[in-house]
């Protein structure tokens, strides 16, 4: 183990760097104009509703300040809903509630949130706290996600969701992303989820990572996260091709929950998508993405796309030389 | 290609940015150093004299050709007189008229020159010399000494040269001997020496030069000779045979007129004294560059007012504090409040100084933020609660200011423009960072703002560097050909060699 990796051998396996990733693929790929279909989640979610994308349901959006006084007349008798920010960003200011207790509403943590603290979080993302540049936004209210029993040993609190890279219409990477007690339920690395990587021909587990480290072990249930095969794989693969295919980005990471009830959902798609699912692979994006990149043409049929993911190889010879 | 193009534009921006600096340093002789002096000297000629009631006219050479030296200045001091100048070819005369002058009467002429490499001829065009009719005994003499001089030059520089080595040489012989029994002084000499070269009709005068010695104030002109060779006028030491104009000497006048002549008065007495001083490089060489009209001294940030200058010499900076961040974000991978946060903290660090400044950012911010957590239970909205932390902060800023001045410390005045929206802003973004991916990454980032912004300060602070930036803002091409070559980076950042250092790969995870 050595203070700092020798940046002659993560070139040789494929790993991709921020400034590689916004020269050479997010600034190439993904045209500014197209930012704000997936920077606006209300935007997104209607996009994909009109191409019979399956998302989350909407119950509400809060859009003016004077609307969060109303904010108990809007929910109603609901006690079970996400609120987060319409232009959120890293997963900060979602609040998710699943039960209520009078005039005080449940968190999956088991900790009470009370109506007008409620209110306060709403008029905070209204004024833009969580947006970027601070503009002001809008606050979505929506159907929270059950997680699919599958993953009730490798979850703690709150819903797990798969990320899946999607390059030129094609899915190069893939992982689901655990939440923590220390993430506080919710599924960002960042925050302190677990990461594990997922091989796109079989839906298998493979490696994970959890606060930037390899683990195979869920930090908080302690069942082994390793050879578990995800259910319903092939139809997230195509879920994610075709969010790309809604939004045009070329760069795109999709965010798709599996739901006990509905199958898998859109949650959320990024523009701008991290770089931990190389640890959580310990596959370097670029070996996909160079091979990919070198297509001059891709095939249109979603199906096809999808055997093209599941075929793409891993480091032969010639790849090696063409990566370094 | 698009990398071809940022490295087309980088190398034009870079190359005409250093390029215009270059020419500016070598051919006007701007200093890249901050604090660079040069040696000025200021003569002075004074003319006093007793008037006798009727009208004076004191008349006066003034230097007019002045061949590696550049003028900086000159004055003509007299109360209540008419003054004339008069230049004609390479003489320049000063001539000052009063109706009646009573008693004693004083003029002044000042001139302070710096040395400099400009060249800058005598334009009279002489006359060729017919050869005069020398007297005995001197004629054999001359005769004898011309021909032997012919035998041994080729044209006039070299004829002149060995006419003055044989005329000084050290074992005499009898023409020498006698020519130099007939000459007295130096400037006698000096004529003897013209008198010979009119034998070959080689034109030649006197140039009268004032040997520049600091603190010297009765300076006497040493005469020079002057040989034309049809081109220009040749400078020679008659009394060693050295050629070229001695670099301490100030040529003064030429040709064997009065170098000052006074009517209308007695008791008369000038004096030449003479100063040294130093300036400010920066002044002299802009004041070359204004006299040659380079268009440089018109652009040059030294010809606005000095409150704009200043401004400038901050603000030129900002460019290269810029280029810190630049460096820290894409190359290290440094992480901060905001992209450019560090540069504005930065310049407010250059009102307090770098300790002082660490020490009361930390502290406010800490404090700040504090009663931001406090506020966020009290649940205002964004923007009162932004104002709610701009008070406070004020607050702070007043309160350390009291404390510290009862302490006896002095810094604290300077902390009045230590900027308030920068430390409101960052307590808020900060203690969002803290809510929402916990007080690690919040001091992570608060300590990554400000070791960029310490090391900005430190750049920015360099006052070599200011002078430079302010001196050759063409700089900024070279900047911006950075900028935009560092835009192009596609390696890794050094915290993603160590965020990867332990990554297998796939090949040996099989």
């Amino acid at each position: 183990m050595s203070f700092i990796a020798s940046p002659f051998r993560l070139r040789r396996l494929g790993v991709l760097g921020m400034n590689r990733r916004n020269a050479d693929f997010i600034m190439r790929y993904n045209p500014r104009h197209l930012y704000p279909l997936v920077d606006d989640k209300l935007l997104t979610k209607n996009l994909a509703l009109a191409r019979g994308i399956a998302v989350p349901e909407l119950y509400a959006v809060i859009s003016e300040q004077h609307e969060g006084k109303d904010l108990a007349l809007i929910l109603g008798e609901r006690e079970d809903f996400v609120i987060k920010p319409s232009h959120g960003s890293g997963g900060n200011g979602i609040l998710v509630v699943c039960g209520r207790f009078g005039n005080s509403f449940r968190k999956p943590s088991g900790d009470l949130i009370t109506l007008a603290a409620m209110q306060h979080h709403v008029s905070n993302i209204l004024s833009g706290m969580y947006s970027l540049g601070g503009m002001p936004d809008q606050a979505i209210i929506e159907y929270r996600v059950k997680f699919d029993p599958f993953f009730e040993h490798i979850s703690f609190q709150g819903v797990p969701d798969i990320r899946v890279i999607v390059f030129r219409g094609v899915p190069v990477a893939a992982m689901v992303r655990l939440p923590t007690r220390a993430s506080d339920g919710k599924a960002n690395l960042h925050q302190g989820a677990m990461g594990i990587g997922i091989d796109l021909a079989t839906g298998k587990s493979r490696d994970g990572v959890f606060r930037g480290l390899s683990c195979d072990i869920h930090p908080d249930t302690g069942h082994s996260t390793l050879g578990i095969t995800i259910p319903h794989w092939e139809s997230i693969l195509r879920l994610a091709i075709q969010c790309a295919d809604t939004v045009g980005l070329g760069y795109l990471g999709a965010d798709i929950v599996m739901d006990r009830d509905l199958g898998p959902l859109m949650l959320e798609l990024n523009a701008r998508p991290g770089l931990t699912v190389q640890v959580a692979n310990q596959r370097g994006l670029l070996l996909n993405l160079n091979q990919i990149d070198a297509m001059p043409t891709l095939p249109a049929g979603v199906d096809e796309r999808l055997r093209l993911a599941q075929s793409l190889r891993g480091p032969t010879e010639k790849l090696t030389d063409k990566v370094s | 290609m698009k990398n071809v193009a940022v490295l087309v534009w980088a190398a034009i921006l870079i190359v005409s940015g250093l390029s215009i600096c270059a020419y500016k340093a070598i051919n006007l002789g701007m200093p890249v150093k901050a604090d660079q002096e040069t040696t000025v000297w200021t003569v002075q000629a004074r003319i006093s004299f007793q008037g006798e009631g009727g009208p004076a006219i004191v008349d006066l050479s003034v230097p007019s050709v002045l061949p590696g030296f550049l003028k900086l200045d000159e004055n003509f001091i007299a109360s209540r007189y008419g003054m004339a100048i008069d230049q004609s070819g390479d003489q320049r005369k000063v001539q000052w008229v009063k109706r009646r002058a009573y008693g004693a009467e004083t003029l002044y002429y000042r001139i302070s020159v710096a040395a400099s490499e400009q060249a800058s001829p005598w334009l009279d065009q002489p006359a060729l010399p017919s050869p005069p009719n020398y007297e005995e005994p001197y004629a054999t003499a001359i005769r004898t000494i011309i021909s032997d001089v012919r035998q041994e030059s080729a044209d006039v520089f070299t004829y002149t040269r060995e006419l003055l080595r044989q005329l000084n040489a050290p074992q005499a012989n009898q023409n020498v001997a006698l020519l130099r029994a007939r000459a007295n002084t130096p400037h006698e000499w000096a004529n003897q020496v013209i008198e010979i070269l009119k034998g070959v009709r080689i034109p030649a005068r006197v140039l009268w030069a004032l040997p520049l010695n600091d603190a010297t104030n009765d300076a006497r002109m040493i005469p020079l000779l002057q040989v034309h060779n049809g081109k220009t006028w040749l400078v020679f030491n008659p009394a060693t045979g050295d050629s070229g104009l001695p670099a301490s000497f100030l040529p003064w006048r030429i040709g064997d007129a009065a170098l000052y002549r006074v009517t209308g008065g007695h008791d008369i007495d000038a004096k030449f004294s003479v100063t040294r001083s130093h300036r400010e490089l920066l002044d002299v060489v802009r004041r070359g560059a204004e006299l040659k009209g380079s268009i440089f001294s018109d652009l040059s940030l030294l010809s606005l007012p000095v409150h704009s200058q200043n401004i400038y010499r901050v603000l030129l900076m900002v460019p290269l504090g810029a280029l810190i961040v630049v460096l820290m974000r894409t190359f290290v991978g440094v992480s901060t409040f905001g992209t450019f946060m560090p540069v504005l903290i930065a310049l407010a660090f250059r009102e307090t100084q770098l300790l002082w400044g660490i020490v009361l950012f930390s502290m406010i911010v800490s404090i700040g933020l504090m009663l931001r957590f406090y506020l966020e239970r009290l649940m205002l909205l964004l923007v009162p609660r932004l104002t709610a932390i701009l008070v406070i902060v004020v607050g702070l800023m007043l309160l350390t200011s009291l404390i510290t001045n009862k302490l006896g410390v002095e810094r604290t005045l300077s902390v009045a423009l230590f900027p308030m929206v920068i430390l409101s802003m960052t307590i808020e973004r900060m203690s969002i960072t803290w809510e929402e991916s916990g007080a690690r990454d919040a001091i992570l980032n608060g300590l990554g703002s400000l070791l960029i912004a310490s090391l900005s300060y430190l750049v920015m602070n360099q006052r070599d560097l200011e002078h430079l930036m302010f001196v050759f803002p063409e700089l900024l091409l070279v900047v911006l050909g950075l900028s935009l070559l560092m835009g192009r980076y596609t390696g890794y950042r050094l915290s993603e060699l160590r965020r990867f250092r332990n990554f297998r790969g796939e090949a040996a995870h099989k």
